[in-house]
């Protein structure tokens, strides 16, 4: 093993990556940073930096519409990116990318305009119990105001998923099923194909959340036929505000439109507005235009990327992460599942999670602490709060040996 | 690690792992829940006065180190105190906590309470180590809602 991830460490440079990513040469208290807060957001290599300032030096305008040079030029850049997006992910059309504010907007969208057209008095919405807020809380509001209920596919000790359960929750009633491509909370990567082929068979279209996914591993909408799929740059070396809802074309026809406003419309008048084909349909009011062009740099430095690569290799300094940080006794590992991502969500004996964080970020590691916007994963693993480190394809086996170090130092601090 | 000592002295990794007054209060005149939903940090704070003294008070809940040494703390310096001398005790706290206040000109003022000196150097952990106070105040003043320093 050790001869095969040595391979893979060079044949992935992550020393030269590192080059890439300059906040990573940065000290924080005095020390190096190890930047293990990858699931929150992850670093941005110059590129996007660059990408970023060089909109606003160049080519700053607003899009559409515009008959001057720069309005050209802004609309050229923003339309762009979002086919660059479509050819990332797969999609059968530019059609069926809806830039967004990230992730929790798209689940929004999808929440509020599916369910004014197809969610009623007594049917169900199946989530399951390893969603972040932002895939419960907005189902939630449509239950309640449409009068349906929303079902809760359960979580083995493990933190899977029971897909016996998942199945038998899918119903004559369930509308739509939405769940994690990967929990961010305990890293459990689902089985997505086989829960989305669960709901096809039974007619019930699925909303993907897959905002922890995109940052691992390459995603194909065809291949994985899922009905929605939403996810957020920030988390993928983007800058922040600026996601994606992917949807087939045919489905979002179907739907009305979420906020009304400029851009989104074909014609108004006083009594009669008609709205915009897709995907102006959707993307109401000027776009945040400069961070879908950094998003567009992002994209084009994971293109350069070679996936297969990147993924044995976070599987490997998963692995041994794993090792080097439940070699202490005092660890307790939360959320076990066969299926991982970058994600070691852990509890020290005896200290609370927020003490961890502090007497890690003192020696310059940046981990997350608390519920993790996951309140019911805790509840379920009966903690009040986790320390989360997480991995991107930049982070080191040097940095997991500086947590596994950090950890020792909380056992020498309590005692 | 000179800072991080400071924010983990001896009395705060004492009071975290022997807490005072740690258990519920059937007869308390008042109850009131302090609650940081970020971080999880919860507890109930309890009162039981006689005309202005507070004669006993006891917490339950669980959170970090800080606010349950915090609250420990806070119990044992506030019981048999009058109530005007608790919110004197609130504020000479929070001043501390927020960097207002210099430990050692205010020794005597202070107590065991100057253990808190260094979370002033740890913006993050000035709400944990308030609730517990807050909530005494807010139990104090009568009030009955759930008492949040997020």
């Amino acid at each position: 093993m050790p001869a095969t991830a040595i391979a893979i460490e060079k044949t992935l440079d992550v020393k030269n990556i590192r080059k890439d990513f300059p906040i990573l040469s940065r000290q924080v208290h005095g020390k190096p940073l190890v930047y293990l807060d990858n699931a929150a957001t992850s670093q941005k290599p110059q590129v996007v930096i660059d990408a970023l300032a060089r909109y606003y030096r160049e080519q700053n305008s607003n899009v559409h519409r515009g008959v001057h040079f720069l309005s050209g030029f802004a609309t050229e850049a923003y339309e762009e990116t979002r086919s660059k997006i479509q050819r990332y992910i797969n999609a059968a059309s530019e059609k069926e990318i809806i830039f967004v504010r990230g992730t929790t907007e798209g689940v929004n969208l999808i929440a509020q305009s599916f369910g004014k057209k197809f969610i009623g008095k007594g049917d169900e919405v199946l989530i399951s119990a390893l969603e972040h807020h932002s895939n419960i809380v907005p189902w939630q509001i449509v239950c309640e105001e449409r009068g349906a209920l929303l079902c809760v596919a359960p979580i083995n000790d493990d933190g899977e998923v029971i897909i016996e359960e998942y199945e038998r929750l899918l119903t004559p009633r369930t509308k739509i099923a939405a769940f994690a491509h990967i929990s961010n909370a305990l890293g459990t990567v689902n089985p997505v194909k086989e829960m989305i082929s669960l709901a096809h068979a039974r007619g019930i279209p699925v909303l993907i959340d897959g905002a922890q996914a995109l940052p691992h591993q390459r995603v194909d909408m065809r291949d994985l036929d899922c009905d929605f799929y939403t996810f957020s740059s920030h988390k993928m070396f983007g800058p922040t505000g600026v996601g994606i809802l992917y949807g087939k074309e045919k489905l979002l026809n179907t739907l009305p439109p979420y906020q009304g406003g400029g851009d989104m419309i074909r014609s108004v008048t006083f009594e009669k507005t008609t709205y915009n084909d897709l995907p102006y349909k959707f993307e109401a009011g000027t776009p945040n235009i400069a961070d879908v062009v950094g998003f567009g740099a992002a994209i084009d430095y994971l293109e350069r990327l070679d996936f297969r690569t990147v993924e044995a290799y976070e599987q490997e300094l998963l692995a041994y992460a794993t090792e080097a940080i439940t070699s202490n006794p005092r660890v307790r590992l939360i959320g076990t599942a066969k299926q991982k991502a970058g994600v070691l969500s852990f509890i020290v004996e005896g200290v609370h999670a927020h003490d961890v964080g502090t007497i890690l970020d003192s020696e310059g590691i940046a981990v997350r602490t608390g519920h993790h916007c996951a309140m019911p994963v805790m509840l379920r693993f009966n903690v009040p709060a986790t320390a989360r480190a997480s991995f991107a394809f930049y982070n080191t086996r040097e940095e997991a040996d500086a947590l596994a170090r950090g950890i020792q130092k909380v056992n020498e601090v309590f005692g | 690690m000179s800072e991080l000592k400071a924010l983990y002295q001896e009395v705060i990794l004492d009071h975290n792992k022997n807490p005072r007054n740690f258990r519920a209060m059937e007869d308390a005149d008042r109850a009131v829940e302090g609650y940081n939903p970020l971080c999880g940090d919860h507890y109930t704070i309890y009162v039981k006065l006689e005309g202005a003294v507070v004669k006993d008070i006891s917490f339950t809940g669980a959170g970090c180190a800080i606010s349950k040494a915090s609250a420990s703390v806070m119990s044992a310096t506030v019981k048999g105190k009058t109530k005007a001398e608790a919110e004197q005790l609130f504020e000479t706290f929070h001043k501390l906590v927020m960097g207002e206040l210099h430990g050692e000109n205010h020794i005597d003022e202070l107590g065991k309470l100057a253990a808190f000196s260094g979370v002033s150097e740890f913006p993050a952990r000035v709400k944990c180590a308030s609730l517990a106070w807050h909530s005494m105040k807010s139990a104090l003043a009568a009030k009955s809602e759930t008492v949040s320093t997020e």
